[in-house]
């Protein structure tokens, strides 16, 4: 009997695809998550678009907190430590949530050095930018990837421009000649191994989600349409108008993100979407996804 | 070869798409009504319980899905599949087909950090079997009708009852097709 081998720990992410990973801070918002239909939660002290109001420093949550939210539900529980911070990680491995996210939305305990994550039973899912960023999580034992977008704006167009990057990337990848990929290695900044992988298969050996701003049902059918696996929702649910309205349609809209009709039935009449924020407005030190590497 | 359809509602329906394909069947995601009208046979595949629960009802599959393995159906369920099949899980409410005399116990080794690979030795497998647990389900009670055909620490983790067949391990992760092979030849 082998635990924490890559074969489990990828493979709790490929039982999460097609769904939606909802942030909750209570109990409560766990329940309506799980209620809606949600395959997992992120148990969390503050949604991202609060961590971007409140400033300061931005921590892992109280074990309390965690554990409120695991007791609370049977899907799986995911919860953030900060970029580097190992000693957060082994807290979160220890309360036994079920993936650990090394998140930029949290503030950096370490500006040169994620976290080895083949240390570790528990999996990982980071965020990325581009490929060569998700091939260096992957490198360093990252089971699970998601894109950066821009957490807490309601704004789709950094997961948008990030998922494109990924997969123009991989489409070129796949094109060039063996002699090439060195040199594709090193501009990626990407595990040589790795790269040869996809260069073979055209695909990333792990799941990859949607996340970073998205806010209506329309925006996970969108990230779907483009190739993701699934979609994590921050602060899109609990900070719109009708949360338990807001996570079902999101939910449906994942699963039936080619039938339009479903799409724009579970998106009637649904009341506000949570207040969006442009990016350029945002402030260069207060853009998440430029956190890590 | 028959036509097998993968229940895609959510879950990893595409890697029973791919093994299946790989062993020539025809095959149909199944989202609709009328999906599940032009297949021999279902898979329904891992993901989470709860939420495939959730969108059969809501999508209104629950009771053409339930008549159609009443009706002989052959149908094959792994993890959160064996769940959705059984007549009960020892905790909480969700929906389930009851079309497995089973009780589930939902997550019995732990959650994931207790996730885990071991070899398995199948009923009429000549060699063991790479069988993969993820937050995986055991039966703790079995109806008369139903055959164990494998269990780990005694507790029984693959079942047949007639034409209905499930596994709380995941063979669609691993290169090992036997199961499928064994389902396909009992279409």
């Amino acid at each position: 009997m082998e635990r924490g081998t890559d074969r489990v720990k990828r493979g709790l992410a490929e039982m999460l695809k097609g769904g939606v990973i909802m942030d909750v801070v209570t109990a409560d918002q766990a329940r309506i998550a799980e209620e809606a239909g949600a395959v997992a939660v992120m148990a969390l002290e503050r949604v991202p678009a609060d961590i971007r109001k409140a400033g300061g420093v931005a921590r892992m949550a109280d074990p309390a907190k965690v554990e409120e939210i695991q007791q609370a539900v049977t899907i799986p529980v995911m919860a953030k430590c900060r970029i580097g911070h190992f000693a957060e990680a082994r807290v979160l491995a220890a309360l036994g949530v079920d993936y650990i996210d090394e998140s930029e939305v949290l503030t950096p305990a370490d500006n040169e050095h994620h976290i080895d994550k083949w240390a570790f039973t528990t999996p990982f899912v980071c965020g990325a930018r581009n490929l060569g960023e998700a091939l260096r999580r992957i490198g360093e034992g990252a089971a699970m990837i998601r894109t950066k977008g821009e957490a807490g704006t309601g704004n789709v167009v950094e997961a948008v421009t990030h998922m494109r990057s990924v997969t123009n990337e991989l489409r070129r990848l796949t094109q060039l000649g063996e002699e090439q990929l060195m040199s594709a290695a090193r501009d990626l900044g990407a595990p040589y191994e790795l790269v040869r992988e996809l260069h073979q298969t055209g695909r990333l050996p792990v799941v990859n989600f949607a996340a970073g701003g998205i806010a209506t049902p329309a925006d996970a059918a969108l990230m779907m349409a483009l190739g993701v696996d699934g979609v994590f929702v921050g602060s899109g649910i609990f900070k719109s108008s009708d949360p338990p309205g807001y996570a079902r349609a999101i939910v449906e809209a994942t699963t039936f993100w080619n039938d339009p009709e479903v799409v724009a039935k579970v998106s009637r009449g649904l009341g506000e979407a949570m207040p969006g924020l442009e990016i350029d407005k945002i402030p260069p030190a207060e853009k998440l996804a430029e956190r890590g590497w | 070869m028959p036509t097998v359809g993968v229940l895609a509602l959510q879950g990893d329906f595409r890697e029973h798409l791919n093994v299946l394909t790989g062993l020539g069947c025809d095959t149909r995601s199944v989202r609709t009504i009328q999906e599940l009208d032009q297949v021999e046979a279902l898979i329904i595949p891992g993901g989470e319980s709860t939420t495939i629960g959730k969108f059969v009802v809501r999508f209104g599959l629950l009771e053409p899905l339930r008549t159609r393995i009443e009706n002989g159906m052959p149908a094959y369920g792994t993890c959160a599949g064996m769940i959705f099949m059984a007549a009960a899980v020892t905790e909480g409410h969700q929906p389930l087909l009851g079309s497995l005399d089973v009780v589930v116990e939902r997550n019995a080794f732990g959650r994931q950090n207790d996730s885990f690979e071991a070899d398995l030795d199948i009923a009429g497998f000549d060699r063991p079997f790479p069988g993969v647990f993820i937050r995986a389900p055991w039966v703790t009670k079995a109806g008369a009708g139903v055959d164990v055909l494998a269990t780990i620490e005694g507790h029984p983790v693959m079942v047949r009852q007639g034409r209905i067949l499930a596994s709380s391990f995941h063979p669609e992760l691993t290169n090992d097709d036997r199961i499928h092979r064994m389902f396909i030849e009992s279409i």
